[in-house]
């Protein structure tokens, strides 16, 4: 993309693929001992080269990584206020009672999106590099405004753009397309309509609790409590592991979806680059639970177990155990446990079991799972097929704990979902990245609102009386969002490190292909 | 021709002009000798043929496309293709192996075949390479007579052929092979110990097996598949399936230069004419129903003409007062294919839903269903009218229900159990129609089924017309098409009978 389209002041360091800002969060994380920071650590150590040079430059180059946050500023101004004159305009920190109400509110949304939100990452993140390119350029935005209105096909050369048209509009949230072959904005301008296509998109998995319904027994619809968010937990360790070991992606990010579910981003080029045939045979390598609300047994896998399928089964079975059978307790009520029958194969041990639990009312699922392998070893059927069984249990740990993606948003590229970091309009909490290093801490409901975020801010402002502190702090090192933030650039900045190498290689080789 | 002389260049100057345009002035011919019964067609033809062969030959192999296409459409299973399209292929477009003949691929009448084959794919590659509609739908066909044939090729040749591919595949070395042992085994199934030590696995990447992949029928480790040998086809048909996709997309940038040439244009469109779209699409004909009361408050007498599928979705929608989204699309397209206006489908789903407030309906719902009916969305003339009602071979195939969902066939999609259930409470008793039923399903005939319950729901109304001859055989034929359904039972139950003539049921 040539510079002339790109706006404002694009300092030469940093359009030349600086190295030194995203692997920045050593240095700038000398001011504070907030908690969030020491695991950042954990995962930026992952770029060896940081690390090893971290404690050598430490004092010199500190003034260095100073200026250079400040130009970041200047070009990104994510966490500063455009106008000094504006500083009383973001709201104040709102009362408790009245915050549901406020989610939407526009200001507070507005104030979020100058203040918090980190377009340059974003921005680095789907362009690939910091040069503009195509990869953004070419890729198409959503908004949803706040009349609800949809509009779709914008797109943006730079980061810095898309920033102000977001702030100009304050959509209520916005989605993210694919990279289409031409500008989504001149696609009626085209001569051919075969000219525009869809060209390349992260590979995306959506999970979303309303799917596990009929198993979970906490809540139902849009309500999610810690018990039923172990289901994610779970699908996330599965399809992860799949992703990383199976297929070989390195770059995933997860994010939650900001109420009942997750989503995963995996921006490895081969995976943006796969078409619509290669993500639907992805999808089906992993889905396993197959079948509408009428289709009685749900997992139906051959025997030998695939490595896919014995490996999480692996990762399943202590999750089965405690968030499934002491958690959910799926088959306490009698008409339940019938469910849990229709799936055993063998009638008469089926029989013996009904009568065993229609005695003892109220029999918990954990003693009624364990019932099965303690009434088959008394022998009380004689036709049983101890193989038979055991695979029947092997099914039954899958259906109620295996991963419910909903396959359709992975298969096509052309498929819009809501961009990390937005906030849902329901909850007003951030779609913030989740660590997988972390997964079984990560707490839903500790997600910070939009407004708790806002709040903090002023709080710090208020707290801090040196002009200078808050000058050189930026406004999501204020508040609880920190260590998203900062987990997202580290992610990225990985991601952009690979895509440097991956570039290099393809100007200088050329690539034989199949 | 006078339209043509005036933009002529003399041939002579032609090359002096552009040396670039000398590649297209002068064809550098050579001769293939076809070694090999299969090809993956990447060297075009150059010898000359004949206008008629051109088009002969074209035809031929046209016949047998549009067999294999018919299968594809009447759901039928590989091994029924097969037995099916092999006769049409001797007939149309022989191709013999090279044992077949003593002196092996140099007996002439082989070669003739294989330029046949060859020319033929060609000359429909460039035909079908207008749209990308056509592009798809060739590319489809064409890897699907690649895969019969090549299943059906020697096993000797094949694996020759193979060779002279030169894929990029590495073989997994001896004691990787041993230290991925048991996942390796069970990866892959109907795969024996001794053969998983024995036989020759490939690392390729998972990219290129897409469809074992789908399958979970190999082993993935790091982004590699390992495949074994005999598993090669899927491996032979992405490589297939790739260079056509290529070759097609240049084959229609190709076309614009064949503009001018009136010999072959003509032939080439009316070629892909021939080639017209028998997906099952409803015409208007065959779903109005003039008379009936198609109103949003007779939806629920009306549904006891529904097949079962939606039967099955108006139960769910009552009795949840809501329907996911593919249920919804199902429906709503089934609705608009017996003839409900988008007012009252809008009017219909809006009192269905009891439990949402409008605010919520307009927002989430609104939208979709003014989309099925081809009111918004996209670009107002490639949209035309929405959607299709889907025929029963979508219904099928595409978009198995997930959790929760209630769409689809329930004769497919239904355990045994809950169908026979579901039958029961639509009023099918008869236990001879509920086995012939369950047999049905178990041998995959999902459409013999319904259609077994149809008939035995109207038998007294199918003998009546038989009997009066006022139906003939055309309108009681199979049906495919839920709207058909509907429409043949609202007809029988109502006597209708003359609104039937002159009816054609197109599939």
């Amino acid at each position: 993309m040539p510079h002339s389209t790109a706006p404002g002041p694009m300092r030469p360091e940093e359009v030349d693929e600086d190295d030194i800002l995203p692997d920045a969060p050593q240095q700038v994380s000398d001011h504070t001992k907030e908690e969030g920071k020491t695991d950042m650590t954990d995962s930026a150590s992952q770029s060896e080269d940081s690390t090893s040079e971290a404690p050598r430059i430490d004092v010199k180059v500190e003034d260095l990584f100073d200026d250079a946050d400040d130009d970041e500023e200047d070009e990104f101004s994510g966490s500063r206020v455009l106008n000094p004159g504006n500083e009383s305009s973001p709201p104040e920190a709102p009362l408790p009672c009245a915050q549901s109400a406020k989610y939407t509110d526009p200001e507070v949304m507005l104030a979020f999106y100058q203040r918090l939100f980190p377009f340059r990452y974003l921005y680095q993140w789907l362009n690939h590099s910091m040069k503009p390119s195509n990869d953004f350029g070419h890729r198409e935005f959503a908004f949803t405004l706040q009349n609800d209105a949809y509009l779709r096909y914008q797109s943006f050369p730079t980061g810095d753009l898309l920033r102000r048209e977001i702030l100009r509009l304050n959509p209520s949230r916005f989605e993210i397309g694919p990279v289409y072959t031409a500008n989504p904005r001149d696609r009626k301008t085209l001569r051919k309509s075969t000219a525009f296509r869809p060209m390349a998109k992260e590979l995306v998995f959506d999970i979303d609790l309303t799917d596990y319904d009929e198993i979970r027994t906490c809540c139902n619809k849009a309500n999610i409590c810690h018990k039923c968010w172990s289901f994610v937990t779970m699908a996330i360790k599965v399809v992860d592991a799949a992703l990383r070991e199976d297929f070989g992606f390195q770059h995933i990010m997860w994010v939650y979806s900001g109420r009942r579910g997750a989503h995963a981003w995996i921006s490895d080029k081969r995976a943006r680059n796969m078409d619509d045939q290669k993500r639907k045979a992805l999808a089906g390598y992993l889905e396993v639970i197959k079948g509408g609300a009428q289709s009685g047994k749900k997992v139906n896998v051959k025997r030998p177990l695939h490595p896919h399928l014995a490996r999480s089964l692996d990762i399943l079975r202590e999750h089965f155990q405690r968030d499934i059978l002491e958690d959910q307790d799926p088959w306490a009520e009698p008409e339940k446990a019938e469910r849990l029958l229709r799936l055993l194969p063998d009638k008469v041990l089926n029989d013996s079991l009904r009568k065993k639990w229609d005695a003892a009312p109220g029999r918990s699922s954990v003693s009624k799972w364990a019932d099965i392998d303690a009434l088959a070893k008394t022998g009380a059927s004689k036709t049983l097929d101890g193989r038979a069984l055991l695979e029947a249990k092997q099914d039954i740990v899958l259906e109620y704990t295996y991963p419910r993606l909903d396959v359709e948003v992975s298969k096509k590229k052309i498929h819009l979902l809501k961009s990390p970091f937005v906030i849902h309009p329901g909850t007003g909490r951030v779609c913030v990245p989740i660590d997988t290093k972390r997964l079984a801490k990560f707490d839903p409901l500790g997600v910070p609102t939009v407004t708790e975020l806002l709040g903090e801010i002023d709080a710090f402002d208020g707290q801090t009386t040196e002009e200078s502190d808050v000058k050189k702090t930026q406004d999501y090192e204020k508040t609880g969002l920190r260590p998203y933030v900062e987990y997202f650039r580290t992610y990225v900045a990985g991601l952009l490190r690979e895509e440097k190498g991956v570039k290099r290689e393809r100007e200088t080789g050329n690539a034989m292909e199949f | 021709m006078i339209r043509q002389d005036y933009n002529r260049i003399d041939p002579k100057r032609r090359s002096a002009i552009d040396y670039k345009k000398k590649q297209f002035a002068v064809p550098t011919y050579k001769q293939q000798d076809y070694p090999h019964r299969l090809s993956l067609y990447e060297t075009p033809p150059t010898a000359e043929i004949t206008l008629e062969q051109f088009e002969q030959w074209a035809i031929d192999r046209l016949r047998v496309l549009a067999e294999i296409e018919a299968c594809s459409f009447r759901n039928k299973t590989p091994a029924e293709t097969a037995a099916h399209v092999t006769p049409l292929l001797q007939k149309w477009l022989p191709l013999h192996s090279n044992t077949s003949s003593s002196v092996g691929s140099q007996d002439e009448n082989l070669k003739l075949e294989r330029q046949k084959d060859h020319y033929s794919h060609f000359i429909l590659r460039l035909a079908f390479s207008s749209t990308e509609d056509l592009r798809r739908r060739f590319a489809r066909i064409e890897s699907a007579l690649f895969k019969l044939r090549f299943q059906n090729d020697d096993a000797k040749e094949r694996q020759t052929f193979v060779e002279s591919l030169q894929f990029d595949w590495e073989v997994v070395s001896e004691e990787e092979k041993r230290a991925l042992g048991a996942d390796l085994l069970n990866a892959t199934p109907g795969m024996k110990r001794q053969d998983a030590e024995e036989a020759g696995w490939f690392k390729v990447d998972f990219e290129m097996v897409a469809e074992l992949v789908e399958g979970r029928r190999v082993f993935l480790k790091a982004g590699k598949a390992y495949v074994p040998v005999r598993e090669q086809m899927s491996m032979v048909l992405a490589g297939f399936n790739a260079r056509l996709d290529k070759g097609l997309e240049l084959a229609a940038r190709a076309l614009p230069r064949l503009d001018e040439d009136d010999r072959l244009t003509p032939i080439l469109v009316h070629l892909s004419k021939n080639f017209a779209t028998p997906d099952s699409t409803l015409s208007d004909s065959d779903s109005a129903l003039p008379g009936a009361p198609i109103n949003p408050s007779s939806i629920d007498p009306l549904s006891q003409h529904f097949p079962l599928c939606m039967r099955n979705l108006q139960m769910t929608l009552r009795k949840n007062s809501h329907l996911k989204h593919f249920g919804r699309l199902q429906y709503t397209l089934f609705l608009k294919g017996i003839g409900l206006t988008l007012e009252d489908c809008l009017i219909f789903w809006r009192q269905a839903f009891k439990l949402i407030t409008d605010d919520t309906f307009n927002k989430e719902y609104r939208y979709n269903i003014r989309h099925a009916y081809g009111d918004v969305g996209g670009d107002a003339i490639r949209r035309g009218r929405g959607y299709s009602p889907f025929s029963c071979q979508k219904i099928l195939t595409e978009h198995p229900p997930g959790s929760g969902e209630s769409h689809g066939c329930p004769y497919r999609h239904f355990s045994v159990d809950n169908l026979t259930t579901l039958l029961q409470t639509t009023g099918v008793s008869d236990r001879d129609v509920l086995r012939g039923v369950k047999e049905d399903v178990e041998k995959k005939r999902f459409h013999i089924a319904c259609n077994r319950v149809f008939e035995w729901a109207h038998k007294g109304d199918i003998k009546r017309v038989k009997e009066d001859d006022s139906w003939g055989a055309a309108e009681l034929d199979t049906i495919v098409h839920p709207n058909t359904y509907f429409k043949r039972s609202y007809l029988l139950k109502t006597g209708g009978a003359a609104a039937v003539k002159g009816d054609e049921m197109e599939i």
